[in-house]
């Protein structure tokens, strides 16, 4: 299986393709600014099908792997490989950013191209985040990653964009720069950046908690966790709506991925340590921000908290321990991938119409455009986690989880079921029921094919893996045990 | 019977700059001004053949010349060749802007060659008297280039600030050399090394000499607190003079204080780490901090260039070869980007209206959009975000000092750095996210977007393959201290 270059063509096609995008941006003109970076889009998306097949879904290492050395003098490598946990997140984002390339094909008019060509340099920065096996390779992605939704932001997003695109560069830069530094320590103890020594490298404990902490700087804000997501409601909100998707669908599961990836393996003890705190501040998470929420006039923001609200359940499951947890709480980033980027898009194309997210502008949607209310009641159904649909195998597992470990923990978890109803139908009621109030709602059109087809896709991706959920366990089975393995060898050196 | 040929050809390239620098100044006498590019030619030519012989050198072993006061070994092949590649970029950088602002004379570029002689003579001397010799050559070069613009007050200004504080300067590290020579008996390093290690030197009186080189090093840093004269000479100088000033004589610096602290004072390098440390610090939060608030765009290159000092003293700091190493590569890194600034700078300043202010850059993008993507990769690099070369230098220099364990200052100085992405995010917001004040394009020479292009180029590609210099700098630091 080495050197099989699959991942990096994964990587580096997205990111060459936007590249030429930019390089000869002079030139292109007319359809071709549409079609071109929808080519780019599908031949990025089709490369990274064959991963699904290619993955050996028994074996608990990792897979198709590649391997050159970089920068010798600090032992840096160019090493990727995958294993459960990467490869759907990596189906994720490659679906995600052509879905994004297609919506935003009709709803942005300005520097359409680059526009594109920043998705796609960024889809290929993530791809090699999820697929990094050295820290200092992760960490270039991880970083270069900011660098596209920055000018996103900055450029396409809302009046206030440029308070919440900075703020949101400065949050992220504050976490990475300290997992950088424990990086660097991990590296002076055991002599190289790979992920393996980084598992392997006896730590004490004091040592241990510093480096966890790093590390749930860089990730909590991520993910992110409270009280650390005060940048998500901004940066949601100003994004234009492909900004909004990729940032709720891929960038939010970093976190998750990354506190799989590194913090938890590489400090077990310090992790089974602060389980307690962990688990309150995933519990304030999930009922806190769910109150917020409940209480947003914009659209935007609601979902934005109501994403918060949901990671702390990934949260939750991660930090319990326990197979049923993580593979619950890992089922629930990829569930709520779909059903965000999902609520997102409704949104834009209601906003692209009225220019406004203020829910009290709205009322009566559904007299103009009954198809986009139907796909909308579905979504936020399935965000409340109605049976059936991927949001509630989830929780479902997470709170089963949780049951187990203390009861208290999943009567509180529980209560979100209670809260995430309120948020989610009530938002509908008062957008898309009632009688017309605004003139301008009369003017609405409802959704063209193009939109159909893409709700309808994340519509029936929604419910396969709510209905049919092995379709992402079979894949990270084998990995959560090995994780969970990982978790229960104390790494404290032997007196 | 000493045989001279031997020693003149290890200062080969010295006297090489040196001839030419005379004949740049003769010739120039005698020709037009419409001819002047004649001399420029030279002057680069000079330049090339110094670059030709000192390569030829190769790595080796040190070769010690003049009664063992000068040296010519793999650090100051390093240190050498970059100032030569610096150095003409800087001088195809200027030449466009001077001549629109009739500043283009034959002085400028014999007193650039000049300056370089200084350099080159501080990297590679191995006898305090040296070292002060090009100080002097460096530094009275330099004043006079600040007030190049004579008429212009703010220019003279300057210079009369950076000659009293750079003459103060010069005095204490002066001061402090005599006094080493009064415990030693000699002004030569290693001799000073040697009878230092055989400890019959009173530790106080030895500390108390200490201090003033380290003094006498920082300011020619630009380390806080001695850092006052930096914004002020930044700014009243023309653009291209403070290119100079910011990007060459720190390859000076930092060969003075490697011959200074590594070779000569190595055995008392407690005492003189917990100085850098506390200047290292310093510099970063104020060179950080501080240049937040400006509006002036040299002068917030002024501090931030602060607070790159304050990670080349973190890594000197460390006090082990690997620090040198990243030390070696930062100012390396450092000096690419700083001439990717000012570079960028003075192609688009037009020829009535310099680019002063941060405001000027407003819209940058719309108007020049070649122009923002140069000066955004440089803001990044100068922050320190992968994929530039501004990642690896700081990660070469945060890894030496954490692995002499000093986690606590890595961590402060990681937080400094974050204060810095601020103020270089602002630049790239205002070029990009800002409505411009004038809508007029900009054109920018031929020669000059070649360059620059490569310029910047550089900072990507070294940023995605940093081996080759990396490894250039670590040989260069093992070969000489090992």
């Amino acid at each position: 299986m080495m050197n099989n270059s699959i991942l990096s063509l994964s990587i580096w096609t997205p990111i060459l393709s936007g590249f030429l995008l930019l390089i000869f941006s002079k030139y292109i003109s007319g359809k071709l600014t549409k079609s071109l970076p929808l080519f780019g889009g599908l031949i990025s998306f089709f490369i990274t099908v064959p991963l699904y097949q290619k993955f050996d879904l028994t074996s608990p290492h990792f897979q198709l792997q590649e391997f050159y050395h970089w920068i010798p003098l600090f032992n840096i490598n160019y090493h990727l490989g995958v294993d459960g946990f990467s490869v759907p997140l990596i189906l994720l984002t490659s679906l995600m950013t052509l879905i994004v390339i297609i919506f935003s094909n009709q709803s942005i008019k300005k520097n359409l191209l680059h526009y594109h060509a920043a998705f796609l340099i960024m889809s290929g920065l993530m791809i090699g985040v999820f697929s990094s096996l050295d820290a200092i390779l992760y960490y270039v992605f991880w970083e270069a990653m900011l660098i596209p939704m920055f000018l996103i932001i900055g450029i396409w997003g809302g009046p206030n964009r440029v308070y919440a695109t900075i703020k949101f560069f400065l949050y992220t830069v504050l976490g990475s720069l300290l997992m950088l530094v424990s990086f660097i320590y991990l590296y002076n103890v055991t002599g190289g950046f790979s992920v393996y020594d980084f598992y392997d490298a006896p730590l004490s404990l004091p040592v241990q908690l510093f480096i966890f902490f790093a590390f749930f700087m860089a990730f909590a804000v991520k993910i992110p966790m409270w009280p650390l997501h005060t940048w998500l409601p901004d940066a949601h909100v100003e994004a234009p709506t492909g900004g909004s998707v990729i940032l709720a669908a891929i960038m939010l599961k970093l976190g998750g991925y990354s506190f799989i990836r590194f913090a938890m393996p590489i400090a077990p003890d310090a992790t089974v340590f602060l389980k307690p705190i962990l688990i309150t501040l995933s519990l304030i998470s999930i009922v806190y921000i769910a109150l917020v929420a409940l209480a947003q006039k914009d659209m935007k923001k609601l979902i934005a908290y109501s994403s918060i609200s949901h990671m702390g359940f990934v949260t939750l499951g991660l930090f319990l321990l326990t197979p049923l947890g993580v593979e619950g709480g890992y089922i629930q980033m990829i569930s709520h991938g779909f059903i965000s980027a999902a609520l997102f898009i409704c949104v834009g194309i209601l906003y692209d119409q009225m220019h406004t997210r203020e829910i009290s502008h709205y009322g009566g949607v559904v007299n103009k455009m009954p198809l986009l209310t139907a796909f909308a009641v579905f979504f936020a159904m399935a965000n409340s986690g109605l049976p059936g649909t991927s949001g509630f195998v989830g929780e479902f597992m997470v709170i089963m989880a949780a049951a187990k470990e203390n009861l208290l923990v999943a009567s509180i978890a529980s209560l979100t079921l209670i809260f995430g109803a309120a948020y989610s139908l009530w938002m509908i009621k008062r957008v898309f029921y009632g009688k017309v109030i605004h003139q301008s709602v009369n003017k609405l059109v409802d959704i063209n094919s193009t939109q159909f087809f893409i709700l309808s896709v994340l519509l029936f991706l929604t419910l396969a893996l709510g209905i049919y959920p092995k379709f992402v366990s079979n894949l990270s089975n084998v990995s959560v045990e090995q994780f969970i393995q990982y978790m229960s060898v104390s790494k404290l050196p032997i007196i | 019977m000493i045989d001279i040929g031997s020693h003149l050809l290890v200062i080969l390239p010295e006297l090489i700059i040196a001839i030419m620098a005379m004949v740049v100044l003769l010739v120039d006498l005698y020709i037009k001004d419409s001819d002047r590019s004649f001399i420029y030619s030279l002057t680069q030519l000079s330049l090339l053949a110094a670059g030709i012989v000192t390569a030829g050198f190769g790595f080796q072993e040190s070769r010690l010349a003049f009664n063992d006061m000068f040296v010519s070994d793999s650090l100051s092949l390093y240190l050498k060749s970059l100032s030569y590649v610096s150095l003409s970029i800087a001088l195809i950088y200027s030449r466009n802007y001077l001549k629109q602002k009739k500043l283009w004379t034959g002085e400028f570029l014999s007193l650039t060659l000049f300056s370089l002689l200084g350099i080159m003579l501080m990297i590679s001397s191995h006898h305090l008297l040296v070292i002060y010799m090009g100080l002097e050559l460096l530094s009275l070069c330099l004043y006079s280039l600040v007030a190049l613009h004579r008429d212009n007050l703010k220019a003279s200004e300057a210079a009369i600030k950076y000659f009293i504080l750079g003459a103060l300067a010069s005095g204490l590290l002066l001061y402090g050399m005599s006094m080493l020579y009064g415990f030693s008996g000699s002004l030569d390093i290693s001799v000073i090394a040697s009878s230092i290690a055989q400890n019959n030197i009173e530790p106080s009186l030895l500390i108390f000499g200490l201090v003033f080189i380290v003094v006498g090093i920082a300011f020619k840093l630009g380390a806080v607190p001695f850092h006052m004269w930096v914004p002020d000479v930044y700014q009243g100088a023309p653009l291209p003079v403070t290119m100079l000033i910011s990007s060459v004589p720190k390859f000076a610096a930092v060969g003075m204080a490697v011959r200074l602290l590594y070779i000569g004072l190595d055995d008392i390098s407690s005492d003189w780490q917990q100085m850098l440390l506390i200047m290292a610090l310093l510099s970063m939060a104020i060179g950080n901090i501080t240049a937040i608030a400006q509006t002036n765009i040299k002068r917030m290159l002024a501090y931030s260039t602060i607070s790159h000092v304050g990670f080349i003293l973190l890594g000197f700091m460390s006090g082990s070869i690997n620090g040198v190493g990243s030390v070696l590569f930062y100012v390396a890194c450092y000096v690419l980007m700083t001439l990717a600034a000012f570079g960028l700078l003075i192609a688009i300043s037009t020829k009535d209206s310099d680019i002063e202010l941060i405001d000027d850059l407003k819209g940058l993008n719309s108007r020049n959009s070649w122009a923002a993507g140069v000066l955004m990769i440089t803001m990044l690099s100068m922050a320190g975000i992968p994929p530039t070369v501004g990642f690896y230098a700081k990660f070469s220099v945060l890894q030496s000092a954490l692995n002499e364990g000093f986690v606590w200052s890595v961590v402060f100085s990681v937080l400094m750095a974050l204060i810095g992405i601020y103020y270089y995010l602002r630049i790239i917001k205002i070029m990009y996210f800002d409505a411009p004040i004038k809508k007029t394009k900009i054109k920018v020479p031929g020669d000059m977007f070649f360059i620059l292009s490569l310029n910047a180029g550089a900072l990507v590609i070294l940023g995605i393959s940093p081996k080759i210099l990396m490894s250039f700098a670590t040989l260069s630091s093992f070969i000489t201290l090992q």
